[in-house]
């Protein structure tokens, strides 16, 4: 545009800065609380802490493909099972420390993400969610004929001796799960603030229109199966040394894919603190359920939930919070 | 500077269903071009052939961006809007569930366009004041012509050189089809853009065109060089006004 007139200012508009340094802090204040009340309480409570950790994680990466782009992704549990199943392929290869495991998981799994968006460039709506959740039935073929790593007998992991500053393994589990769940917030948060985000809601709109005003549609779309899969992949690292037996079944669990769909659907897809909120209030809920009920209910009860709220509030917690503080302001 | 699209022997279809055949035109520099035609004779897939969202099955799309030819044939969308080329798509295509303030700043996606987001905003502020009052409201929610105002303020805010409009007529009331084609002159001038321009109702783009082509089914039947001689052209009569 050269014929601007020079009267006209910019207006202020105050963008958010795409790094949240109240996340951090607060992730830190939880690692901190961890050290120091981690090896007075019962295993139990850091268990469940780490589940509840490790959907904040799963939620957090569904939500960059699901939420901010709008394509559903049922695949969850594969991504997760390769993470899981690359630190026991490491673990049966060498003594690997587990945040490199954690690492190789994400790049694995975030190639994988990569392929499935490149695979499924030109799918939409209910067959891109189809293609995923091929893909995890794939993936589960592949690793039940892999004997390497269990196939279907599955694979026992020996948890290491507790490392230095940390009471116990599961401590140190608890404590890495966190940093995850944080690094995958302050991700989701810079990613919602920035262009990316902008792009991305942009193709959830409308992909033709989006590409016609100059969004590069095919490039984000990428992005997103990326760090989508990467993500889920890392929260899946740890678990072996969480539960020291896997067998195809845990790791594929339908339980992961319906969460990582449920939670950010109950929270609200449309901000970050939605999937988290999701990921605490279902995941706590679970558990209490697990253990006044039967793990059996969990399933039934998320399914009812998913129900009630897609029906009676399909933008979730944070959508009802937001027409309630609407309605007072 | 030199801004121009120069189309060459273009063939174009859908699978088996041809829709261009050898079409050859030309919008130079700073002019208005309308490219006329009723529905279903090819004007929307010419200007897709321009954009790069349909790809011709022979033939040559070339643009001229501030003096530097271009070959568009096979790059992507987002490339040919980052050339500088910017499109207003038919029926609108805004993002609904986004607010007003979103849709114009999406606009400014491509990296040229970026840094002068905020300058871009205000003059389309100014310019469609209307905007500047919705700008919180869901795009979805607006009337057309408040709708076809955002279309052009977004593909406004990409800073383009080239301007191609796709029916901005479709689904407006007499009155605001006037008033869209009146801001698409007016853009024109104070931005100094080239504008390509497809349309069906003819007589209201022959009102600020400088040239115009009549398109019937898939080829160019006449190339009017002033906008007096489409009106008196049999072509256009036949067409348009029912005469034998």
């Amino acid at each position: 545009m050269t014929a601007l007139s020079p009267s006209l200012s910019p207006p202020a508009r105050r963008l958010p800065k795409p790094f949240s340094w109240p996340v951090l802090v607060a992730g830190l204040a939880i690692v901190a609380v961890e050290m120091t009340l981690g090896a007075q309480v019962s295993e139990y409570y850091l268990l469940l802490a780490y589940i509840i950790l490790q959907y904040v994680v799963l939620s957090t990466g569904w939500n960059i493909l699901g939420g901010y782009a709008g394509y559903v992704n049922f695949g969850t549990a594969g991504f997760f099972a390769v993470g899981c199943y690359t630190t026991i392929a490491l673990e049966k290869l060498a003594a690997v420390p587990l945040p490199l495991a954690i690492l190789a998981a994400g790049v694995v799994a975030g190639l994988i993400g990569l392929g499935t968006g490149y695979l499924t460039l030109r799918l939409r709506g209910v067959f891109f969610s189809i293609a995923t959740l091929a893909l995890a039935v794939v993936l589960q073929t592949l690793i039940v004929n892999w004997s390497f790593v269990g196939g279907s007998r599955g694979a026992y992991v020996m948890r290491p001796d507790a490392i230095a500053p940390f009471a116990s393994y599961v401590q140190y589990l608890l404590v890495v799960m966190t940093v995850l769940a944080m690094v995958a917030v302050l991700a989701a948060i810079a990613i919602e603030r920035s262009w990316i985000g902008m792009g991305l809601a942009a193709i959830r709109d409308d992909e033709l229109a989006a590409e016609a005003s100059g969004v590069p549609g095919l490039r984000l779309k990428l992005l997103a199966t990326t760090l989508c899969g990467a993500f889920m992949g890392m929260a899946g690292a740890p678990f072996p040394y969480f539960i020291t037996y896997v067998d195809p079944p845990s790791a594929f669990s339908l339980a992961i894919a319906v969460n990582a769909i449920a939670m950010p659907l109950i929270g609200g897809t449309a901000t970050w603190w939605g999937p988290v909120l999701g990921a605490v209030l279902l995941g706590f809920t679970q558990q209490v359920l697990t253990v006044t009920i039967s793990s059996a209910a969990n399933l039934l009860i998320v399914g009812i939930l998913l129900v009630v709220f897609v029906t009676v509030a399909p933008t979730g917690v944070v959508g009802i919070t937001r027409a309630w503080r609407g309605r007072r302001a | 500077m030199a801004n121009s699209i120069t189309i060459e022997g273009l063939h174009a279809g859908y699978g088996a269903v041809r829709v261009l055949t050898g079409i050859d035109m030309h919008v130079a520099s700073g002019e208005t071009v309308a490219l006329l035609g009723t529905n279903g004779n090819g004007k929307s897939t010419l200007i897709k052939c321009i954009t790069g969202q349909v790809r011709p099955t022979q033939g040559r799309v070339l643009a001229t961006i501030e003096g530097k030819p271009h070959d568009l044939v096979g790059r992507a969308t987002q490339d040919i809007i980052g050339l500088g080329i910017a499109i207003v798509p038919e029926g609108r295509r805004l993002f609904p569930k986004l607010t007003v303030e979103e849709n114009l700043l999406l606009g400014a996606f491509r990296a040229a366009a970026r840094p002068r987001r905020e300058e871009s905003l205000a003059f389309c502020y100014e310019a469609f004041p209307r905007l500047k009052e919705r700008r919180a409201q869901l795009a979805g929610s607006m009337s057309g012509g408040e709708q076809q105002m955002l279309a052009i303020g977004r593909s406004l805010m990409t800073l383009p050189k080239i301007l191609l409009v796709d029916e901005p007529s479709v689904g407006l009331a007499p009155i605001l089809v006037a008033r869209t084609i009146d801001t698409i002159a007016e853009m024109k001038q104070r931005l100094g853009l080239t504008v390509l321009m497809a349309e069906q109702n003819f007589p209201q783009a022959i009102r600020i065109a400088d040239r115009g082509y009549v398109l019937v089914h898939g080829r160019i039947e006449l190339s009017a060089d002033d906008p007096q001689s489409l009106k008196n052209s049999d072509i256009v009569r036949r067409l348009y006004l029912g005469g034998a």
